[in-house]
């Protein structure tokens, strides 16, 4: 711009002074700080997920037999009727020795010769839910008996663990659930293809599973019972929490009252979960009478527990509304009602969807205050589509994973680390819907 | 407006509250987590061979069960307590003062509680009276009462391996802690000779008996065996107290104790040589035998032949069969009430 040249200085103005370099090293050492507590924090994280991962991704994979099975009339049908009321009397126990003897003709037929291998062996292999899933399928198509179908069952979980890694030749001497010879007839028919590594998609849409078939234990109606539960919460708490700070902030004079509720909101967004509990057991069950273990029950305990959280969220992106909004529509002649409506609310409506989906994914992983509803349970049947399914009994996710951490089965862990990976996808994609509904929507003034 | 529909659907959820309260079609259960895992085989085997829908059934504890129970009768309380111990008569009068006064009393079978180690240490050899000597808080040494200050298993019996004394004992609230006070801490203490000791003393020697060290080597487990394996596996002292059935789950991992030279199983219990075991029980209440579709069958299927009995999955899983499973049957059958 200028012509004007200055004689270039032959060394900086500029003294470093003692106090100079230690406001500087100050200022260093605390983004050094502020640096270690970060890389903390990502280092815990990174345990966490490396720990659950190495655990629970093996639940997303199942090992399958695959075997022809020959559904004998003698053993199946003995009547000849396919009347299904007489079936119904082969329990699965009949059922059991039908694709046991399946296996073991199998075996036989693939060549598969291993010492000491007996026929107890053998069958135990394959999970005690095959039974189940053969009858079922029996019962609901009788014509099939006298066929010879083939089938992909189950296998036991001890043979599970081994095709993961989970058992070894050595664990399997010690245990009295597993042999090494079956380890062996386990090899041998992966060689022959009867035994596979499989995606498990059981996992997310099976029930529960008792103590004897961790193989076969699901999710199905613990997501179906969080959903349900998530559903309650959103119709409720979102217009509850955004009518009442509406009228807070909008309507209410502002007077002791008006302070006395919004310490009380603030102080119940920390009262502890398993309170709204004790008095949704004491409101909900023993006086309004509402079934146990329902996610009804569980949904208005979740919507008191996330009220003020919703209050608080929705309150703050009301107050952000500038003024000179409400101004402008009261000064054309709007009604403060509509002035509320048609103008602070869209433009608060970000903020407080961000507010509530935070909220969902708080309740969505609450545990305590379910464990006195009764919906820490062992839950097999799925709950029926709403709003009659809203009253039977059902589990919920973190309660499944709660349940799973407690049984003795070790193949539980991996189950309960693969749970743990099905939360935290969902709590991941809320947590991102909520940031991108914010950067998308929202206006700054 | 858009925001009504929210509002609107709550409100017929809030409607339907009202009637859809009336019926319950499945089978409800609480109680002991020891009963747990045979209640849970026992309901998805009922839920997958009869027409009913599979009960839903919670743990939470004997006490907890039992205190559930006996809320009152009707859809809202439960129809079924699993105990690993008998109900005790203070729980029976709770229950009566809140009209549940027709109990039907079923004894499913015996479970035995073990001794384990983690699979790589010492393998250890106990009688009633090394655990008394090693827990208890305070002994009577040359006719004074001092407290314990035994540090390692051969300091109580010179025939156990020199290897501090560490042990997982279940909490209070356990129905498992009453057997193994009773079985093993007061049977420990009459054995030794403590317990005389103690009422020359004139000393209180039910209760010195039972009173266990609280420095630190009895460390009382107030969660369930899991946390017991866990707190074995960092800490390789450690010996636990287990189920059976939870031992024979995890054998790769724990070696079990003998007790009087018996190595625990279900022939040694089921013959009473073992002597650590307990009855389990679950209660029925017949006010609800008529009002809960499948409650009777589900109890009667729990002690069937094929489920209790031996061989059956109850038997694989570890329980131990009840010899006079035939009579528990005919109770049943009649609904004989608990007196």
């Amino acid at each position: 711009m200028s012509d004007i040249s200055c004689p270039a200085p032959a060394q900086s103005l500029l003294k470093r002074g003692d106090r100079t370099a230690r406001r500087h090293a100050a200022e260093a050492r605390f983004r050094a700080c502020g640096l270690g507590a970060i890389l903390i924090g990502l280092a815990a994280l990174a345990v966490l997920l490396a720990s659950v991962l190495t655990s629970g991704l093996g639940a997303f994979r199942q090992s399958y037999i695959h075997l022809p099975i020959h559904l004998s009339e003698a053993e199946l049908d003995q009547s000849g009727t396919r009347d299904t009321e007489v079936m119904k009397k082969v329990t699965t126990i009949g059922y059991g020795k039908v694709i046991d003897k399946a296996l073991a003709e199998a075996v036989a037929q693939a060549g598969i010769a291993i010492d000491g291998l007996t026929d107890d062996d053998i069958s135990g292999i394959i999970s005690r839910e095959a039974a189940a899933q053969v009858r079922d399928m029996v019962l609901s198509n009788p014509d099939l008996i006298g066929e010879t179908i083939d089938l992909s069952v189950l296998a036991n979980g001890r043979i599970d663990g081994y095709l993961k890694g989970r058992v070894t030749a050595e664990s399997a001497a010690l245990d009295s659930n597993v042999s090494p010879a079956q380890l062996q007839l386990a090899d041998a028919m992966m060689e022959r293809g009867l035994l596979s590594l499989d995606f498990n998609a059981a996992f997310l849409t099976a029930p529960d599973a008792s103590d004897q078939r961790p193989e076969a234990a699901g999710l199905g109606v613990a997501i179906l019972g969080s959903a349900y539960m998530m559903l309650i919460v959103l119709a409720l708490a979102l217009p509850i929490g955004v009518a009442a700070s509406i009228y807070l902030e909008e309507f209410a004079p502002k007077n002791r009252l008006t302070d006395l509720i919004e310490v009380n909101i603030a102080n119940l967004a920390a009262v502890p979960s398993i309170v709204f509990g004790i008095l949704g057991l004491a409101i909900f069950i023993n006086f309004a009478g509402l079934p146990q273990s329902a996610p009804v029950v569980g949904g208005l305990v979740l919507t008191l527990m996330t009220l003020p959280t919703i209050i608080i969220a929705t309150r703050a992106s009301l107050k952000a509304v500038p003024p000179s909004i409400r101004e402008a529509a009261l000064g054309l002649g709007a009604s403060r009602m509509q002035a509320v409506f048609h103008h602070v609310l869209p433009l608060a409506a970000p903020g407080i969807l961000t507010g509530t989906i935070l909220g969902l994914a708080q309740a969505l992983g609450e545990t305590a205050p379910l464990l006195l509803i009764g919906m820490v349970a062992f839950v097999r049947e799925y709950p029926a589509a709403p709003p009659e399914g809203l009253f039977d009994p059902a589990s919920a996710l973190p309660v499944q994973i709660y349940n799973w951490t407690q049984r003795a089965d070790p193949a539980f862990v991996e189950r309960a680390s693969g749970a743990i990976i099905v939360l935290l996808a969902f709590l991941l994609v809320m947590n991102a819907a909520a940031i991108l509904l914010r950067r998308r929507f929202e206006r700054r003034w | 407006m858009s925001r009504m529909t929210p509002a609107t659907s709550a409100l017929a959820i809030l409607a339907v509250s009202a009637t859809a309260a009336a019926a319950r079609d499945q089978v409800q259960v609480a109680g002991s987590s020891t009963v747990l895992p045979y209640a849970t085989i026992v309901a998805e085997l009922f839920g997958e061979n009869t027409d009913f829908p599979t009960p839903v059934i919670e743990s939470g504890g004997s006490s907890a069960g039992l205190k559930r129970f006996c809320e009152g009768v009707g859809e809202n309380s439960i129809d079924i307590a699993n105990a690993s111990r008998r109900i005790k008569d203070s729980e029976k009068a709770v229950c009566a003062a809140a009209g549940v006064t027709e109990i039907i009393e079923v004894r499913i079978g015996y479970d035995g509680i073990v001794f384990a180690s983690d699979i790589g240490s010492a393998s250890f050899a106990f009688t009633p009276a090394d655990w008394y000597k090693a827990l208890a808080a305070e002994v009577v040494v040359d006719g004074k009462l001092v407290p314990n200050t035994a540090t390692k298993w051969s300091d109580v019996n010179p025939d156990l391996p020199a290897q501090e004394i560490m042990a997982f004992v279940p909490g209070t609230k356990h129905g498992t802690r009453e057997v193994f006070d009773e079985r093993v801490i007061e049977q420990g203490c009459e054995d030794s000779g403590a317990a005389a000791a103690l009422e020359n003393l004139g000393a209180d020697a039910g209760k010195l008996c039972t009173s266990l060290r609280t420095d630190g080597r009895a460390v009382e487990i107030d969660g369930d065996y899991t946390e017991t394996l866990a707190r074995i596996g960092s800490n390789a002292d450690g010996i636990g107290v287990f189920g059976l059935s939870f031992y024979e789950n995890n054998t790769a991992k724990l070696q079990v104790a003998t007790m009087n030279d018996v190595v625990p199983s279900t022939e040694t219990i089921a013959s009473g040589e073992y002597p650590v075991s307990r009855p389990l029980y679950f209660y029925v209440k017949q006010a609800h035998l008529g009002m809960v579709p499948g409650l009777k069958d589900y109890a009667e299927f729990f002690v069937s032949d094929d489920i209790a009995g031996p061989g059956g999955p109850l038997a694989d899983y570890g329980l131990v069969p009840d010899p006079e499973l035939a009579d528990t049957q005919a109770g049943l059958a009649d609904e004989a009430l608990m007196n």
